[in-house]
């Protein structure tokens, strides 16, 4: 192991934490220094708003997604599915739901990954629970939650996750639905070609973290402020309570209106919860706002094309449609609560 | 002459994979012979879950990510 590389990373994580735990303070000193702090006026709050939001949430993200690319190291589609063969209905679906979080998984990736799973025998359910839970319960996502929302929200979202792709799997295991399956799925026999395995050592682990961040935040910082910016303005502008004859608790219509419309929006996570957040505020309930997100990140029309190569239309139609109930129960149940 | 084929049906990882093998074997003056595979059926029989997949000589190098450039001289170097 390279011990300057070990020092370089925790040299790194001791500097965030020293920005992070005193990002209040800078953004307070930056608002002071523009003659805009303790004004009342909108654009004064947006400015106030945007100078906190946007550095907090880079840090967090790029901490995250730094843990969570050593992290799914340990993990790989192999070990997952190694993992996932022989396991009995339910339990299947609870694991394969759980190692969703931690796979590594790009959707571009969902085809080969769906008939890998398949041929080695794992259940359709199983695999659909897998497929449910990677791309919804994602790392930007839960890390916007606990910045704009807090701990609470983040796990309140992470755990409806896993229950959504847990239950939606079981129910699609239990119809039995294989026959909606392309047969060509079931033809296919992988040659046990030769892979070699690689041994990853510590210093890989974190050059994975390193590229994670890399990969990712090049890829969403941009997003992230469009969208702290757009919710900062209305966090000046628009009124309280402007939300809530739409996306209020009294509104029952709602919750099915968020996930229809949240459907066709193929957002990327790191645009749409910020704005989620300003709705909140702004008297949106956080059922009808839950709803929204999930049915924006977790069901997208571009991934029923993707899986149309091996599902029939009608199972495409089914997926969607108990993703989509489970996503409205849960928008209800947390209306009531709240 | 060695033998390369990437696995991928399109995604922009795929196509950054074939370059960097035609770059790589230009580069070094390696004799080899690039083909993408782009059937899911064909892909699959490989036994890879994630693209870009790099076969060089009928073994499968890695699936999922792309290689460092040394990386993938050796491999070629090797084969």
């Amino acid at each position: 192991m390279n011990r300057n590389k070990l020092w370089f990373a925790a040299t790194l994580i001791a500097f965030w934490f020293l920005v992070y735990l005193n990002l209040e303070k800078l953004a307070a000193l930056l608002s002071g220094a523009t003659g805009l702090s303790g004004v009342k006026e909108g654009y004064a709050r947006s400015f106030e708003f945007f100078i906190f939001e946007v550095p907090k949430v880079l840090m967090l993200l790029t901490l995250i997604v730094f843990v969570m690319g050593i992290i799914r190291t340990f993990f790989s589609p192999e070990k997952t599915r190694g993992l996932l063969e022989k396991k009995s209905l339910f339990l299947g679906n609870v694991l394969a739901a759980v190692l969703g979080i931690f796979t590594p998984f790009c959707s571009c990736s969902a085809v080969p990954l769906f008939i890998g799973f398949v041929e080695a025998g794992i259940p359709l359910g199983v695999t659909l629970s897998f497929l449910i839970a990677a791309p919804m319960i994602n790392e930007v996502a839960v890390i916007l939650l606990f910045g704009l929302f807090g701990w609470q929200t983040a796990l309140i979202y992470v755990s409806t996750g896993l229950v959504i792709a847990i239950t939606s799997g079981y129910i699609i295991g239990k119809l039995k639905l294989e026959r909606f399956v392309e047969e060509w799925v079931y033809e296919i026999k992988s040659v046990k070609t030769e892979t070699e395995e690689e041994k990853i050592t510590f210093d890989n682990r974190i050059e994975s973290g390193y590229a994670a961040v890399k990969d990712i935040v090049s890829k969403v910082w941009l997003y992230i402020i469009i969208g702290v910016g757009i919710g900062s303005l209305a966090h000046g502008y628009v009124p309280e309570d402007f939300m809530a004859g739409i996306m209020g608790k009294s509104a029952w219509w709602s919750v099915p209106l968020s996930v229809l419309i949240g459907i066709p929006l193929y957002s990327n996570a790191a645009g749409i919860i910020p704005i989620v957040s300003v709705l909140i505020e702004k008297g949106a309930s956080l059922g009808t706002a839950l709803a929204f997100m999930m049915a924006v990140i977790g069901l997208s029309l571009p991934e029923a094309v993707i899986l149309k190569k091996v599902l029939k239309l009608p199972m495409i139609f089914i997926f969607f449609g108990i993703v989509g109930a489970g996503i409205m129960i849960i928008g209800y149940i947390f209306n009531l609560i709240y | 002459m060695i033998e390369v084929r990437v696995l991928g049906s399109g995604c922009a990882r795929c196509k950054e994979l074939e370059k960097m093998c035609f770059n790589v074997a230009a580069e070094n003056n390696i004799d080899v012979d690039i083909q993408k595979i782009t059937d899911l059926k064909d892909i699959m029989s490989y036994g890879i879950m994630q693209t870009p997949g790099l076969v060089i000589n009928g073994k499968v190098k890695l699936s999922g990510k792309l290689p460092t450039a040394p990386t993938l001289l050796h491999w070629m170097q090797e084969g």
